[in-house]
């Protein structure tokens, strides 16, 4: 597998899994409006994660279902920060949502400028979708921002930011609840 | 219309349709969220490319987590094979869509339909972020030659602006209520003039 492949796998991974994550927020969020909204970050980021599952499927010879999908939990790429279940925690989320769309907006920053035609339209495309979620994190940030637990948590959650090798039990957990209807009928095209 | 009748349209090169017939019947088709407005009003359709039997299509997408993009790719496929000919819609995940390509027409629609059309990205692009500024800049005033910021959309303080016009009275007295709407294209915003809340489409 090529560095470049690595990379993108890593990006939808990521994505994919914070999809999940932000989408438990889904009739349970502390206001209705952030209801609305995780829901609707976490149809985009699965949206993400499927272009850039695409893209890896044409290298690699696969599809993106099998992908996203038909991977042993030790073989994603995912941040250990994206794996944690953190509901019921606001605090830690807003915190976890704060550091990934920064982190985030370097990384597309940079596959914006990508030799590969491909790569780059589509980190450009998903940058005019990613402006919002940042938009979000910000707004929340800056309410937050002198909150000792939401401080707390940051603090926390920086460093799994970049662990990529080891990853929690929660991982594997949500595999199970993510592929189960997969896994469930044996040869189905879906 | 069968493709072999002696009656069916003959284009150039001996293609069952023309490219126009095409876009006539793309035209027809409504967007499956918004049903006021068509594909093409949306401009998700960059090219048609007709020869001989076969109609290629290049859809650019809106948002890439939108559920009704399988739904546009196949009412796209089914009206180019009324015509008699073969469809091939080649989905395009670039750059290629944005906000902007919606026609004047489009905007138009949603607007009498009750969704605030998007601000042209060049608004933004020339604002440097002043609360105060949009309503110059939008209404052709003095200030709008600030410096550049970067170019991609508006941000948050944009979105807090008095740029925004409520789609039933016209007043520019709203309030940004949720950056997200009931579908990724739309943020939710409420008119203080007419005590309305309505659906902004997003400029991306």
């Amino acid at each position: 597998m090529s560095d470049q492949v690595q990379k993108i796998l890593e990006i939808a991974d990521d994505e994919l899994i914070l999809g999940w994550r932000n989408s438990e927020w889904t009739g349970i969020a502390p206001l209705l409006e952030e209801d609305v909204a995780f829901s609707s970050i976490a149809q985009n980021e699965i949206g993400h994660a499927r272009a850039w599952y695409e893209l890896a499927a044409r290298e690699l010879g696969t599809t993106a279902d099998e992908l996203a999908l038909d991977r042993r939990p030790d073989e994603y790429r995912c941040s250990r920060l994206v794996e944690l279940r953190l509901v019921p925690d606001w605090a830690a989320t807003i915190a976890r949502h704060h550091l990934y769309e920064t982190a985030d907006k370097t990384r597309i920053a940079a596959l914006k400028r990508s030799d590969d035609p491909e790569i780059a339209g589509l980190a450009a495309k998903i940058d005019r979708e990613e402006a919002y979620h940042r938009m979000h994190a910000q707004m929340w940030f800056e309410r937050l921002q002198d909150e000792p637990r939401f401080k707390t948590a940051l603090d926390e959650l920086r460093p799994l930011l970049d662990v990529r090798d080891e990853h929690s039990p929660g991982l594997a957990e949500l595999w199970e609840e993510m592929t189960m209807v997969r896994r469930s009928v044996a040869g189905a095209v879906w | 219309m069968g493709g072999d009748d002696d009656g069916a349209p003959v284009g150039r090169g001996g293609s069952v349709v023309t490219a126009e017939q095409v876009w006539d019947a793309l035209a027809e088709i409504p967007d499956p969220e918004i049903p006021v407005i068509s594909l093409v009003d949306l401009g998700v359709i960059r090219s048609v490319d007709v020869s001989r039997e076969q109609v290629r299509v290049e859809f650019t997408p809106t948002f890439l987590g939108c559920p009704a993009l399988e739904v546009m790719r196949d009412a796209m496929a089914a009206r180019i094979s009324a015509l008699g000919a073969d469809p091939q819609i080649d989905v395009i995940s670039d750059d290629s869509w944005s906000t902007d390509r919606i026609t004047p027409e489009g905007r138009e629609k949603l607007r009498a339909s009750g969704f605030a059309p998007p601000l042209p990205r060049c608004a933004w692009e020339r604002f440097s972020g002043r609360p105060d500024e949009p309503r110059a800049l939008l209404g052709g005033g003095a200030s709008a030659a600030s410096a550049p910021r970067e170019v991609g959309g508006p941000t948050l303080v944009q979105l807090q602006s008095n740029a925004f016009r409520c789609p039933y009275c016209g007043s520019q007295d709203t309030t940004l209520e949720n950056i997200f709407g009931p579908t990724p294209c739309r943020s939710v915003r409420y008119c203080r003039n007419c005590r309305q809340p309505f659906e902004q489409f997003k400029t991306i």
